[in-house]
C-alpha cells in the first residue's frame, strides 16, 4: 500500500487533469462557434421557417394541399422528373468525359499534373452566370458553332443548338465537369502503382488490370463525384433558366415562377421541402452503400 | 506444389540509360536453373533497374532476355509468366486475402474448387491457413509479405522475382523471413532472382550473388566465393568490413610496409594492388607470438558491441583498421594508445587488383 498522503495528492492533481482536458476541449468548440452560430441563422432558420410556410394555407390554417397539388398536378412533378432526368443525364455525361480525363491526369508526373489541374479548375474563377451567357452566344442560331459548322459544310441550315435540352446539358456539363474531376482525381493518385504491376507480374493484360483492380480501387472517387454532380444539379437554376429557353423546366424554375409570377409561398416552400428531403434520401442511401475504408490506398504498410 | 519446370534466365548486352545517367552498361548475367540468385549492390547500382527489365516493367535500350530458350525482351510483363514480390507488397486492398492469392487463378480460367483449394494449400506454405478470409488491412507486415509471397507462387511461375522484399520488416522478423523464403525456394525449386543491398541477407539467401556496380556485373560467385575472394576493391570494401593496404611489388614478390607478404595466391593483373584485411582475420599477437603477416597498430579505440569488441588501430601510414575479437570475460582487452602487433595467416590475407575508391 502506497502512503496515503501521497494518493491523496495524486487523486486532487487528476482532478485538475481532467478540468484542464475539459476547458481544452471547450476552446476547441468555442473555435468552431461562429461557423455554427452563421448556418443556424442563414441556413437551419429560413428552411425551418419554409418547412413551416409549406403547411401553410392561404387562410393561414395548417393544410396537405400545397404537397396534395405536386402529387396531382402534372405541371409540378413532371417538373421532378425533369429535374432528375436532366441531373442524371449530366451526371453520365460528366462520368463519360471526366473519367478518362482524370484518369490521364493521375498519371501524370505530379508536377505536370498540378498544373493541368489548374486548367481543370479555370472554370471556378469566372462567374456561372457569364460562362453560362457564354454559351448562349457560341450555341445560338447565328453564333460561332453553327457559324463555323456550315462554312465546314456539316451541315447546311442553322441547328437549333440552344432553348432545348442539349443546350441545357451542355451548359451544365461545362459547370459541373471540375466537380466530378476533383474527387475522381485524389482518388485515382492515392491508387498504389504497383498494384497494376502487381496483376501485370500475375498474368492480367492491360484491360483485364484496368477492369479488376483500377476500376475498383477508383469507384470511391467516382461515387464520390458522380454523386457531388447529381445533387448540385437538383438544384440547379441559372443554367437551365438561360439554355433551356423555358422548355426545360426543373424544380427551381418551378419554385422562381411560383414566387415571382403567382407569389405561392406556400406551393413553392412544399416544393422546396420535397427536393430537401429527396436530396437527402439519395445521399443517406449512397452513403450506405458506399464502400468504406476500403478504397485507394492502404496496399503500402 | 512444385514448380513446372525451372528454367535458366540468359541476359545479354542489356543496357538502359536515362538521359546521361547509364543505369545498365551491357549487363551479361546467366542465372542458372533452379537457383537462388541474388543481384546486392548499393542504391543506384542498377540491381532493381536490371530486375525491372526481366519482369517486363522497363524496357532497355538494347539487349537479349530469354527465359530458357524463349527471347523474352519484347514481351509484355503479364505474358512472362513470373512471380513478382514488390518492396511495397502491392496487395489488392479491395480484396481479402484470399481474393488476392486467387486474382492470378481466376485469370488463367482454373476452375472454382481448385483455386479455394490452392489458395489454401499457398496460405499453408506460407503459414497463414485460416487468414483467407481477412482483409488486407487488418494484417501485419510480416504477414502481408507471407501473402504477397503466396500470390507470387500459387500459380507455379516458372520465374520468382524478388524485389527488397523483407526491407519494411524489422530485424528479427527479416531473419526469420529470409530462412523462410530460402526454404520456400528449395521446395518449391523455381528459378529465383532476388534483389537487396543487404549483404548479410545476400550471403545468407544465395546459391550464387551477383554483385552490380555502377549498371555492371562486378562479380557473380557463392557466397564463400564473393566473401573469400572478391574481385575487385568494390566487391571486397561492399561485402563485409574491410580494411585496404596498400601493396608494392617487390622482385617476384609483394610487400607492405617494407616486410614481404605471405600469401597463397594473387591476381595475374599488372596494375596497382590492395590487400583487403577482414577484421575477423585480424589476430591480436601476444608480444613473442610469430604469425605469416604481422600488422603493427596503435589502438585508438575499443568498441564493445556484445558478442564481440570491434578494435579501431592506425597503421603505420596513418590509414585505419579494424579487427574484431570475440567478446569473452576472460582475456586482455587492449587499451587506447596501446601499440598492437596484428596477425594475419597467408590464407587469409586476400589480393585485389585495384586501389579502393
Amino acid at each position: 500500500m502506497a502512503s496515503a498522503v501521497a494518493g491523496v495528492g495524486t487523486a486532487g492533481n487528476a482532478r485538475a487533469l481532467a478540468r484542464d482536458a475539459r476547458r481544452e476541449r471547450l476552446a476547441k468548440l468555442a473555435l468552431a462557434l461562429p461557423a455554427l452560430a452563421l448556418i443556424t441563422i442563414v441556413m437551419l432558420v429560413p428552411v425551418a421557417w419554409l418547412f413551416g410556410l409549406s403547411f401553410l394555407g392561404d387562410d393561414g390554417h395548417a393544410t396537405l394541399a400545397h404537397y396534395r397539388r405536386i402529387v396531382a398536378e402534372p405541371a409540378y412533378w413532371r417538373a421532378f422528373v425533369t429535374t432528375f432526368q436532366v441531373s442524371a443525364l449530366t451526371t453520365l455525361i460528366c462520368i463519360a468525359l471526366g473519367y478518362p480525363l482524370a484518369y490521364v491526369l493521375a498519371a501524370l508526373p505530379a508536377r505536370i499534373a498540378a498544373i493541368a489541374l489548374v486548367f481543370v479548375m479555370l472554370p471556378f474563377w469566372t462567374s456561372l452566370l457569364v460562362r453560362t451567357y457564354a454559351w448562349l452566344v457560341l450555341l445560338q442560331r447565328n453564333g460561332l458553332v453553327n457559324a463555323l459548322g456550315m462554312k465546314l459544310g456539316l451541315w447546311g441550315a442553322p441547328l437549333t443548338l440552344v432553348n432545348n435540352l442539349p443546350g441545357t446539358l451542355v451548359g451544365m456539363v461545362h459547370i459541373m465537369l471540375p466537380f466530378f474531376v476533383l474527387p475522381l482525381y485524389g482518388a485515382m493518385r492515392a491508387i498504389d502503382r504497383e498494384c497494376l504491376k502487381a496483376a501485370a507480374s500475375l498474368g492480367a493484360s492491360p484491360t483485364r488490370a484496368f477492369l479488376r483492380v483500377f476500376l475498383p480501387l477508383s469507384l470511391p472517387g467516382l461515387v464520390a463525384g458522380a454523386l457531388i454532380v447529381f445533387v448540385l444539379c437538383l438544384g440547379f437554376y441559372v443554367t437551365p433558366a438561360v439554355l433551356g429557353g423555358g422548355k426545360v423546366n426543373m424544380v427551381s424554375n418551378q419554385i422562381a415562377a411560383d414566387i415571382e409570377i403567382f407569389f405561392d409561398w406556400g406551393g413553392a416552400s412544399a416544393q422546396g421541402v420535397v427536393l430537401l428531403v429527396l436530396t437527402l434520401a439519395i445521399l443517406g442511401v449512397s452513403a450506405r452503400l458506399l464502400p468504406r475504408g476500403r478504397g485507394a490506398g492502404g496496399g503500402a504498410p | 506444389m512444385a514448380a513446372r519446370t525451372a528454367i535458366p534466365i540468359t541476359i545479354r548486352g542489356v543496357s538502359k540509360s536515362y538521359g546521361s545517367a547509364r543505369a545498365l552498361d551491357a549487363v551479361d548475367l546467366d542465372i542458372r536453373s533452379g537457383e537462388f540468385l541474388t543481384l546486392l549492390g548499393p542504391s543506384g547500382s542498377g540491381k532493381t533497374t536490371l530486375l525491372m527489365v526481366l519482369a517486363g516493367f522497363i524496357r532497355p535500350d538494347v539487349g537479349s532476355v530469354r527465359f530458357g530458350e524463349r527471347e523474352v525482351v519484347r514481351l509484355a510483363p503479364h505474358k512472362r509468366d513470373i512471380g513478382f514480390v514488390f518492396q511495397s507488397y502491392a496487395l489488392f486492398p479491395h480484396m481479402d486475402v484470399a481474393g488476392n492469392i486467387a486474382f492470378p487463378l481466376k485469370l488463367r480460367g482454373v476452375p472454382a474448387a481448385e483455386v479455394a483449394r490452392r489458395v489454401e494449400a499457398a496460405l499453408d506454405t506460407v503459414k497463414l491457413g485460416g487468414y483467407g478470409a481477412r482483409r488486407v488491412d487488418e494484417l501485419s507486415g510480416g504477414q502481408r509479405q507471407r501473402v504477397a509471397l503466396a500470390r507470387a507462387i500459387v500459380f507455379e511461375p516458372s520465374v520468382v522475382l524478388m524485389d527488397e522484399p523483407l526491407s519494411a520488416l524489422d530485424k528479427k522478423l527479416r531473419e526469420a523471413m529470409q530462412i523462410e523464403i530460402r526454404q520456400l525456394h528449395d521446395r518449391l525449386g523455381t528459378t529465383t532472382v532476388y534483389v537487396t543491398h543487404d549483404q548479410r541477407e545476400a550471403l545468407t539467401m544465395s546459391d550464387r550473388i551477383a554483385v552490380i556496380n555502377g549498371g555492371r556485373v562486378a562479380q557473380v560467385d557463392t557466397p564463400r566465393a564473393i566473401y573469400e575472394r572478391p574481385a575487385d576493391p568494390f566487391v571486397a570494401d561492399f561485402i563485409g568490413e574491410s580494411t585496404f593496404v596498400r601493396v608494392e611489388r617487390r622482385g617476384g614478390g609483394f610487400e607492405c610496409f617494407g616486410r614481404a607478404l605471405a600469401i597463397t595466391a594473387a591476381p595475374s593483373d599488372p596494375g596497382p594492388l590492395s590487400l583487403v584485411l577482414r577484421p575477423e582475420h585480424l589476430e591480436i599477437l601476444a608480444p613473442h607470438e610469430a604469425a605469416d603477416n604481422v600488422f603493427e597498430a596503435a589502438v585508438q579505440q575499443v568498441i564493445y558491441q556484445g558478442d564481440t569488441l570491434l578494435v579501431h588501430a592506425t597503421l603505420a601510414d596513418g590509414s585505419a583498421l579494424f579487427a574484431r575479437k570475440v567478446a569473452t570475460r576472460a582475456g586482455s582487452v587492449p587499451v587506447r594508445g596501446e601499440r598492437v602487433r596484428f596477425g594475419v595467416a597467408a590464407a587469409n590475407a586476400v589480393l585485389v587488383a585495384g586501389e579502393r575508391g
